[in-house]
């Protein structure tokens, strides 16, 4: 009998490792030949941990679990949720980068190739590095880890770079709040990340390629180093990738638990054992990046988005989307929300859409009264914003970013001054301290919108020339977009600002 | 003449030159044109147009943290800093706009809300950029009602501030007040690039970020710093203040001169209000250190006006007597009578003169003409004698000039740095800064030295092969080297047929590639590893830029001149010679050491190394000076001493240098000096030759005169009065008066006078004038008709003497060897802190480093002896013995035992032996059989010297 059980961290906080410790022993009760199959996340987190049994008509789902429904799970009688790709929260969804997570064991390689996987390796193998970078400026793809730029432009700006050595950097330093499909992909899908760094090292002409891992995530560290080693053991990493005579390799480097190692030049810092400080740009890491080698520095969804569009073609890829946002956007949703998870779908689903619909609304039943998009230095998006459609330039038009797409709902009993503060909060403790604006700048936030919670109304007007200095003086996002939820919420939820003021008086 | 430089153009342009084609670009409506890859900020500071700025200096790479220099530039996207921004063709860019504004006055409040606004009497008041900048950008208000802060002792409910640090006065030249600090981190910068010594770093993050010294329990004195100041230049506010400027106030004038102390050379701008010296900073057109200093240079003058400088002059008539005050006319007269008194009973060789390697050109001119002029005699000798002097010999053969081939700025060149028998690290700071920064680079150095010294290893560079040779087994190794060259084929064909004597470069070719100058056969004799030698050999043939840079860990050897001979061939053998980063480089120990041997302050040596047998050379100078010039050479030291011993040698005139305790072999220099009749010691102090002196001139300061000083890169850099001299007269005006109470008419009325002589005299100095130095800040001779600008590299069409000449090197072993009675080899340099004999650093607060001289032993030999870290041990060769403190480490070899010679109560120089160098009888300092054995204390003979120096020290009160 062959069960498949998530061990992805999201279901194993919600049980999963009792589950499947209660069905081995279960199992080894009742003398069932147990073949418990250990997948990722299929992202629908309020169904973990969730079993999934294939009885001939395809995989049904069984979920949330609990510990008593472990033996009616073993003799069939637990009544099944249907087809895990018929329940509503993954039927609409068109998963590309996630096509494979949840599904497969995560550590087979031959699961993965049955899967399609190293399609797209193959293909890139028979290409030169112009035609890889070719197909993927082809593909719209652009950088997932919040930014938004071109992926194209960026691997042709390496690929052109002249240089003895030239790397990938993967920024797996996942940080931002309510987000995790860089580990959902990394624990449920480890060699879609290898083959799409293998794929960028083959078209800039790097040999190596690192992945910045944060320390937070030990399960991805550890099926990302057992991946590695199996992927160099089948040769899909070394000297000869594939046998083509072309050389890639990889490491896994853990981070040291600070945020500001997201952004990549901090990053790049860390990496090379330096203080985690930002680099100013120019330089661009792209002609001297890692050791001051042009360097590719890309998120784990960018990445792991390559060997689809490899295997489809580029112009598959593209044909999903709006506007300039081409291919899919992994939405995690999180927060107050009924369904929380991941949703992988093409650019242009409304924000509306998302929270109301695919979300399901509050968890706590309430009215939505904000959704910070794009983690904490996103900006608080009200519900008169919602017909936004999901795209890089609609965002920035209604005065938010998409970032990393994590949205996290609040309801209507959210404090907004203190979700203000909380913002400034934050950029004070993750700054790095190398620019006046963020060091200075963060812990004046905090004091000034305390002036103002204590009904000093002349602060809202320093809090605002603060915002506008760290915005437009940051030396990076840190502190240039931490006036995004601040301002976002004064100017959005005034009340929020004004009633303390009334209160104090 | 123009005395005093104020220096023009010493705007801080904001980052660092770059060179590169030109690119023309528009900033607030001007056209500029700049090499490519310079900022937006230079262009705009060498257009006029200064942006706003404080994290940038340009003596360190931009960072872009301070957020005050953003500019608006057309057709790109929000408000990028002009630091880091390079220049592009065509860039259009504003450094003024509404928004820049904005955002400078904003970044501006948020500096201003956390720093104590105690201006008017801090001590960085008037030469503060925060403040110039606060007023730069028009910051009126301060609007935040600030609680976290860094300056407050207590917060405002009155609890203790914990991000409130206490001020570190712990280094006795500066402070670190960590409440004024605006962390940005310019200091840190510094410290890694400049210095790079990596001492400073920034603890914590966000608000908690701190200029920390090492850890946070350091402090600045506890910590890695070495105390070069190059931090507390960088510092833009008074967090990194002089402890001079703190007490006497903010300097209103200012004098470039040049450092007095090593041959390096520095230039640096002194500082003061009226005579009152305030500081001393490094300049950054200097172009030997550009702007860079060390510990000894930048902080180390207090012995200027130290209470036990001499400013009166003494007479007695037995050194048994004491001093007794007199007048300059006294002085003068009792010297002159007693000179020519001597000259007349014992004959006219009888007396003779030592030129000082601390003293101007001008001066040390003076001084040998004293000699030839007026002495009537060729006895004239300099401390080159004992540091310097194979160098002169060796190049002086092998390329026919007696000095270094290239400009300290050719290591920014080189790919493999040879560092032979030298340790920048302590005696050459500021050059081993720049060799640093190249290693870290990316250059690879190899180190030539029985001690592993600083230089072996530093922050992020490590050299790839230490070749830690027996000492006295120089030649041995060099050779060793050429033999694997010739015999791998590793050389340069090409260059050497074209530039060198080819038959004699098969002779020599011939010789070395015997087997028994193979690295494997020399190895049991010098203790190097043949792989690493081999190795080392290789590297330096096929690596590039081969650059040797030597000290006298070369030449203080009984073959001392042999082995520089071996470097020129290896240098030539590679074709390492003739262009930027590469060449042959010695180390100059003094600041004037390669002036007072170009002066002819050797006796067989007229200025310009012509000598002094060639009648045509002579009938120059008996030209200008109208007296007939012995052709006969004089005395080198050791044959003055020896010569008084004999009875022969009687008088003797000694300008700065202090022989007794810098010369080897001590107590045949003391016999020496006492079986004079007359010894005229002229000089700041009362050294330790000056127990032996009948006649005591006050000297007078490198601040106190105007003159040149040569540095080891041939540059003549000018040194300025920066003050008048509180003993009466510069040391140039003593010598003339001298010159004067002996019968001349010397007329020289200012030093200028004085280098239009040796101008007129000396062919490779023709060009050089006060007016061409004024011009041009420095020239390196040859500076003539043929090379008006000077002469940064030498031989790069061929060499001075026509075709390179290979000389054989065959290694001959030092008579001194150890045995049963001293099994161990002693060898001697120097530390950071300290400089030569001491007289000057010891009148320092720099004793806080090295407040004794220690012996360094291995751990195995001192536990053979019994001896534990910081015990009392007796140190004794052949010539003598002396007691000192041990230190424990494995940075000698077992058998090996080191120490410096800095302080007189330990007279390193007891111990050393009169064996020389075949040549030019440099003395062999670095190698002296010893034993070790544990003791109680001052030996009888150091306690006989303290008790025969403190009675010879005694002054009379002056008779009123």
């Amino acid at each position: 009998m062959r069960i498949y059980l998530s061990q992805d961290t999201a279901a194993k906080a919600l049980g999963s490792e009792e589950i499947a410790a209660a069905l081995q022993a279960e199992a080894a009760k009742r003398g069932i030949a147990l073949d418990l199959v250990r997948t990722g996340s299929r992202g629908m987190v309020w169904l973990e941990p969730m079993a999934e049994i294939d009885r001939g008509k395809g995989r049904e789902g069984f979920g949330p679990l609990t510990l008593a429904d472990v033996g009616a799970l073993l003799d069939g009688s637990l009544s099944s949720m249907g087809l895990v790709e018929d329940i509503p929260f993954f039927k609409r969804q068109t998963r590309l980068t996630f096509a494979r997570c949840g599904v497969i064991d995560p550590l087979s390689l031959d699961d993965y190739q049955a899967h399609d996987g190293l399609a797209g390796l193959r293909r890139a193998l028979a290409m030169d590095g112009a035609g890889i970078v070719a197909e993927v400026t082809a593909s719209g793809l652009r950088g997932r880890g919040g930014a938004g730029f071109p992926t194209g432009i960026k691997w042709d700006t390496v690929r052109k770079a002249e240089a003895d050595q030239k790397y990938i950097v993967c920024n797996a330093d996942e940080g931002d709040s309510g987000t995790f499909a860089d580990r959902m992909i990394m624990e449920g899908d480890p060699f879609s990340l290898i083959e799409g760094m293998a794929i960028a090292g083959l078209g800039v002409g790097a040999a190596k390629g690192y992945v910045y891992l944060r320390s937070e995530y030990p399960d991805a560290i550890a099926v990302m180093n057992r991946a590695v080693d199996i992927a160099r053991g089948a040769g899909v990493l070394g000297a000869s990738v594939l046998g083509s005579g072309r050389a890639f390799d990889m490491e896994i480097r853990k981070g040291a638990g600070a945020y500001v190692c997201g952004e990549e030049t901090s990053l790049l810092n860390s990496l090379e054992g330096k203080r985690g400080v930002v680099r100013a740009k120019p330089p661009l890491p792209a002609l001297e990046g890692l050791f001051g080698k042009p360097t590719v520095v890309n998120n784990v969804i960018s990445l792991a988005s390559v060997p689809v569009i490899f295997e489809k073609g580029a112009a598959h890829y593209a044909s999903f989307g709006v506007g300039r946002s081409r291919g899919t956007v992994t939405l995690q949703i999180a927060g107050n929300v009924r369904h929380g998870g991941l949703f992988e779908t093409a650019f242009g689903v409304t924000l509306g859409e998302v929270v109301n619909d695919i979300a399901g609304g509050t968890a706590s039943g309430r009215a939505v009264k904000a959704v910070q998009v794009g983690g904490p230095l996103g900006a608080y998006m009200p519900v008169s914003k919602f017909a936004t459609p999901m795209g890089y330039e609609e965002f920035d038009g209604a005065g938010g970013l998409i970032g990393h797409a994590g949205l996290v709902v609040f309801d209507d009993t959210a404090d907004m001054l203190g979700m203000a503060r909380f913002a400034m909060e934050f950029c004070a403790v993750e700054s790095c301290g190398k620019c006046t604006p963020c060091r200075i700048g963060a812990v004046r936030g905090v004091e000034t919108i305390d002036r103002i919670r204590a009904g000093d109304s002349a602060a809202i007007e320093v809090l605002t020339d603060l915002c506008e200095t760290m915005k437009d003086g940051s030396l990076c996002a840190l502190g240039g977009f931490t006036p995004f939820p601040v301002m976002s919420a004064l100017t959005h939820f005034p009340d929020d600002f004004a009633t303390h003021k009334e209160a104090a008086e | 003449m123009k005395d005093f430089i104020i220096p023009t153009d010493d705007r801080d342009l904001g980052t660092p030159v770059r060179q590169g084609p030109p690119v023309t670009l528009q900033i607030d409506g001007f056209e500029v044109t700049v090499p490519e890859g310079t900022s937006v900020m230079r262009a705009a500071a060498l257009a006029g147009l200064s942006i706003p700025k404080l994290c940038a200096t340009d003596s360190v790479e931009a960072f872009g943290s301070c957020r005050l220099c953003v500019v608006e530039i057309e057709g790109r996207r929000g408000t990028p800093a002009s630091c880091t921004t390079p220049v592009a063709p065509g860039m259009v860019v504003h450094t003024q706009s509404e928004k820049v504004r904005k955002i400078r006055k904003g970044v501006m409040e948020l500096y201003i809300s956390d720093h104590p606004l105690d201006c008017l009497t801090c001590a960085a008041n008037g030469d503060c950029e925060l403040q110039d900048m606060a007023g730069a950008v028009g910051l009126r208000d301060v609007r935040y009602t600030a609680e976290k802060t860094h300056f407050r002792p207590r917060d405002t409910s009155g609890e203790a501030n914990r991000q409130w640090l206490p001020k570190d006065d712990s280094n006795p030249y500066f402070t670190y007040d960590p409440a004024k600090c605006i962390v940005c981190s310019r200091c840190v910068r510094a410290c890694e690039e400049v210095q790079g010594t990596f001492a400073l770093t920034i603890e914590g993050r966000g608000f908690d970020s701190r200029v920390s010294f090492g850890a946070k329990t350091d402090n600045a004195l506890a910590s890695d710093c070495v105390s070069c100041g190059a931090c507390v230049q960088a510092c833009p506010t008074a967090t990194l203040q002089e402890k001079s400027m703190i007490e006497l106030g903010t300097p209103t004038r200012s004098v470039i001169t040049t450092c007095a102390y090593c041959g390096v050379g520095c230039s640096f701008k002194a500082e003061l209000n009226g005579d009152q010296l305030v500081r001393m900073v490094p300049y950054k057109h200097g172009k030997a250190n550009r702007g860079h200093s060390c510990v000894k240079g930048r902080f180390a003058y207090g012995y200027a006006t130290h209470k036990e400088r001499i400013l009166k002059p003494m007479i007695r008539d037995a050194i048994t007597d004491p001093w007794r005050e007199v007048s300059w006319d006294e002085a003068l007269g009792f010297a002159a009578a007693r000179m020519r008194g001597l000259q007349e009973k014992y004959g006219r060789k009888s007396i003779g003169v030592i030129t000082s390697s601390r003293c101007t050109n001008e001066e040390t001119y003076l001084v040998q003409k004293l000699a030839r002029a007026v002495f009537g005699n060729n006895n004239t000798d300099t401390c080159a004698r004992v540091c310097h002097s194979p160098t002169g010999y060796g190049l002086g053969q092998t390329f026919g000039t007696s000095a270094g081939t290239q400009d300290f700025d050719s290591v920014e060149q080189a790919d493999v740095i040879v560092v032979i028998g030298a340790n920048p690290h302590a005696a050459h700071p500021v050059f081993a800064s720049r060799m640093k920064k190249r290693l870290r680079a990316g250059a690879k150095l190899i180190v030539v030295d029985p001690r592993r010294t600083e230089t072996v290893e530093g922050p992020h560079y490590k050299a790839a092969h230490h070749l830690a040779l027996r000492p006295g087994t120089n030649v041995a190794v060099v050779t060793a080297m050429a033999h694997v060259i010739v015999t791998e084929g590793l050389m340069n064909e090409d260059f050497i047929r074209e530039r060198c004597d080819w038959n004699e470069f098969l002779a020599y070719a011939e010789f070395l590639s015997h087997p028994r100058h193979s690295p494997e056969a020399t190895e049991m004799l010098t203790g190097v590893p043949a792989a690493d030698l081999r190795a080392a050999a290789r590297l330096y043939a096929s690596g590039g830029n081969g650059a040797i840079y030597y000290g006298l860990g070369v030449t203080e050897h009984s073959q001392g001149s042999t082995t520089v001979m071996g470097i020129a061939n290896l240098a030539m053998l590679t074709g390492n010679i003739g262009r930027q980063g590469v060449g042959v480089n010695p180390l100059r120990g003094q600041n004037n050491v390669q002036g007072s041997c170009d002066m002819g302050s050797f006796p067989h040596e007229l200025p310009g190394y012509r000598h002094v047998k060639n009648p045509d050379v002579r009938a120059i100078f008996e030209q200008a000076w109208g007296v007939e010039i012995d052709p006969e050479p004089g005395l080198r030291i050791p044959n003055m001493l020896d010569a008084a011993v004999g009875g022969t040698f009687k008088g003797l005139y000694c300008q700065g240098e202090d022989i007794l305790q810098s010369d080897p072999d001590t107590k045949h220099v003391a016999a020496g000096l006492a079986a004079m009749e007359c010894v005229i010691v002229h000089d700041l102090f009362l050294n330790e030759t000056a127990n032996y002196a009948h006649v005591f001139l006050p000297g007078s300061t490198f601040l106190e005169k105007d003159g040149t000083f040569t540095n080891a890169e041939r540059r003549i850099n000018r040194v300025r009065k920066v003050m008048a001299p509180r003993n009466g007269y510069a040391d140039w005006e003593i010598t003339q008066m001298l010159a004067n109470a002996m019968g001349s008419h010397w007329a020289y009325t200012h030093p200028s006078q004085i280098m239009d002589e040796i101008a007129a005299t000396t062919p490779s100095f023709a060009g050089v004038s006060y007016e061409v130095l004024e011009e041009k800040g420095s020239v390196q001779w040859p500076c003539n008709e043929k090379n008006p600008e000077g002469t940064p590299l030498m031989h790069i069409d061929g060499f001075v003497r026509g075709r390179g000449r290979f000389i054989v090197t065959e290694y001959v072993a030092t008579d001194e060897k150890t045995g049963p009675r001293y099994p161990l080899l002693l060898t001697t340099g120097r530390i950071l802190s300290q400089y030569n004999v001491g007289a000057q650093t010891r009148r320092t607060e720099n004793v806080i480093w090295h407040d004794e001289d220690l012996l360094e032993i291995h751990p195995h030999d001192a536990e053979q002896r019994g001896i534990h870290d910081g015990d009392w041990v007796r140190l004794a060769s052949r010539s003598g013995e002396t007691t000192l403190r041990a230190t424990l480490t494995d940075r000698v070899s077992p058998g090996v035992v080191y120490t410096t010679f800095h302080h007189p109560e330990t007279q390193a120089n007891v111990i050393t032996t009169d064996y020389s160098d075949w040549a030019t009888n440099c003395p062999e300092y670095k190698v002296t059989a010893v034993q070790v054995s544990p003791s109680n204390g001052p030996s009888d003979w150091q306690e006989a010297y303290s008790a025969q120096a403190n009675q010879a020290r005694r002054i009379l009160p002056a008779a009123e």
